[in-house]
């Protein structure tokens, strides 16, 4: 078998499709459905100030490469990667090395806020009290994300999030009966112009995990495998297996979730427009005057 | 042929005639990893030899 289009080696197969791609043709494959997606959602207008969510990770870094090239071309398009150091030992500081360097050479202005800063103790220190790691690491990464794009003047927050990312949030909402939150979910989110709110946008939307992963290797942004400490078997990861699973025997299952799922959004959205509270501290939507991870932070910095 | 999986850091000996082949042997889903022979990317359908040195590098993030 060789690459469809130039004969060369592929390194990508579509599944069941029998469409094979060479390094070249599925860098353009995968590109052309980001730039696509940005066009076709309105992901990135003019004069945007783009703060791209970094981890070090192989999604934030793909996204990263290929927003710091639009920019390239867009003088009016400015970025500045943000990245959240929780203050995990021996797998955040492994990872923010590479995002680090490689921002130096790609001349990017990266910012980086870690708990210790900004909460007085890293993630290792509040674990201690706090052993649901994941719900106070992912709570306090949004509202410092969210308050210091806002303080840096950006006018859209991008994020890594893929397809697989994506349905697993779908189920998720579905499984546990939660609509509004589904509500909320995306390419681009931002239901109300609320000055208080930053909005999300997710160029990496309609690319499956394996694509991301592909395209991350060939640019080299796969480094050896480094799982976080704390990473445990989630609700999501659960969902996330038996997804795999049902892609494998059905292949196309997750986007035929994410196609379905964008028929119904726009009802959802208006449905849920009108109930939709927002924090008063952060601005975040909240169902109450001050969202979770408000009141986590109060009472966190309280002695 | 020699295969090391990435996600497990575990090493096996294996003899499969093609990556479609081999992920079955391991019971490894396809859509989970990408495969690499001499740290180049190749498919489900590449054909294989004794002599290759493969790697199952995990697709999913660590968190
Ligand atoms: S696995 Fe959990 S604790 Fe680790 S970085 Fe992710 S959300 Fe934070
Ligand atoms: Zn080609
Ligand atoms: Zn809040």
């Amino acid at each position: 078998m060789v690459c469809q289009k130039c004969a060369q080696d592929p390194v990508y197969e579509i599944p069941k499709a029998n469409i094979q791609y060479c390094k070249t043709c599925f860098s353009e494959y995968f590109e052309h459905k980001v730039w696509k997606t940005i066009r076709e959602y309105g992901l990135i207008e003019k004069n945007d100030h783009i703060g791209v969510a970094v981890s070090g990770g192989k999604d934030s870094m793909t996204l990263l490469y290929l927003l710091a090239n639009f920019a390239k071309e867009r003088r009016d398009i400015k970025i500045t990667a943000i990245a959240i150091d929780e203050g995990i030992e021996g797998y955040r500081n492994r990872t923010l090395d590479g995002l680090k360097k490689f921002c130096g050479k790609e001349k990017i202005n990266l910012r980086i806020f870690s708990y210790q800063e900004e909460f007085g103790k890293p993630l290792d220190i509040m674990v201690k009290k706090y052993p649901k790691a994941c719900s106070v690491c992912g709570v306090l990464r949004r509202y410092l994300l969210n308050t210091k794009a806002k303080q840096l003047g950006i006018t859209k927050l991008a994020t890594g999030h893929n397809l697989d990312d994506e349905a697993q949030s779908v189920l998720m909402n579905q499984f546990r009966n939660n609509p509004a939150v589904s509500s909320r979910l995306g390419p681009i989110t931002g239901v109300v112009q609320d000055a208080k709110f930053v909005k999300r946008i997710k160029p990496l939307y309609f690319l499956s995990e394996k694509e991301t992963s592909t395209y991350a290797f060939l640019r080299g942004f796969m480094d050896t495998y480094i799982e976080c400490p704390y990473a445990s078997d989630s609700y999501r990861a659960q969902v996330r297996d038996m997804l795999y699973e049902f892609e494998a025997k059905f292949p196309g299952t997750k986007k035929n979730i994410i196609q379905s799922f964008l028929e119904v959004l726009p009802v959802l959205k208006s449905k849920y427009k009108a109930e939709m509270r927002y924090c008063q501290t952060c601005g975040e939507p909240s169902q109450n005057e001050q969202c979770k991870a408000c009141q986590f932070i109060q009472i966190l910095t309280e002695k | 042929m020699k295969v090391y999986i990435e996600r497990t850091k575990e090493q096996k000996i294996i003899e499969a005639g093609d990556c479609k082949e081999l992920l079955q042997k391991l019971k490894i889903n396809p859509t989970t990893v990408l495969i690499a022979r001499n740290g180049q990317l190749i498919t489900e359908q590449t054909k294989l030899n004794s002599q290759d040195e493969i790697k199952l590098i995990s697709v999913i993030s660590g968190g």
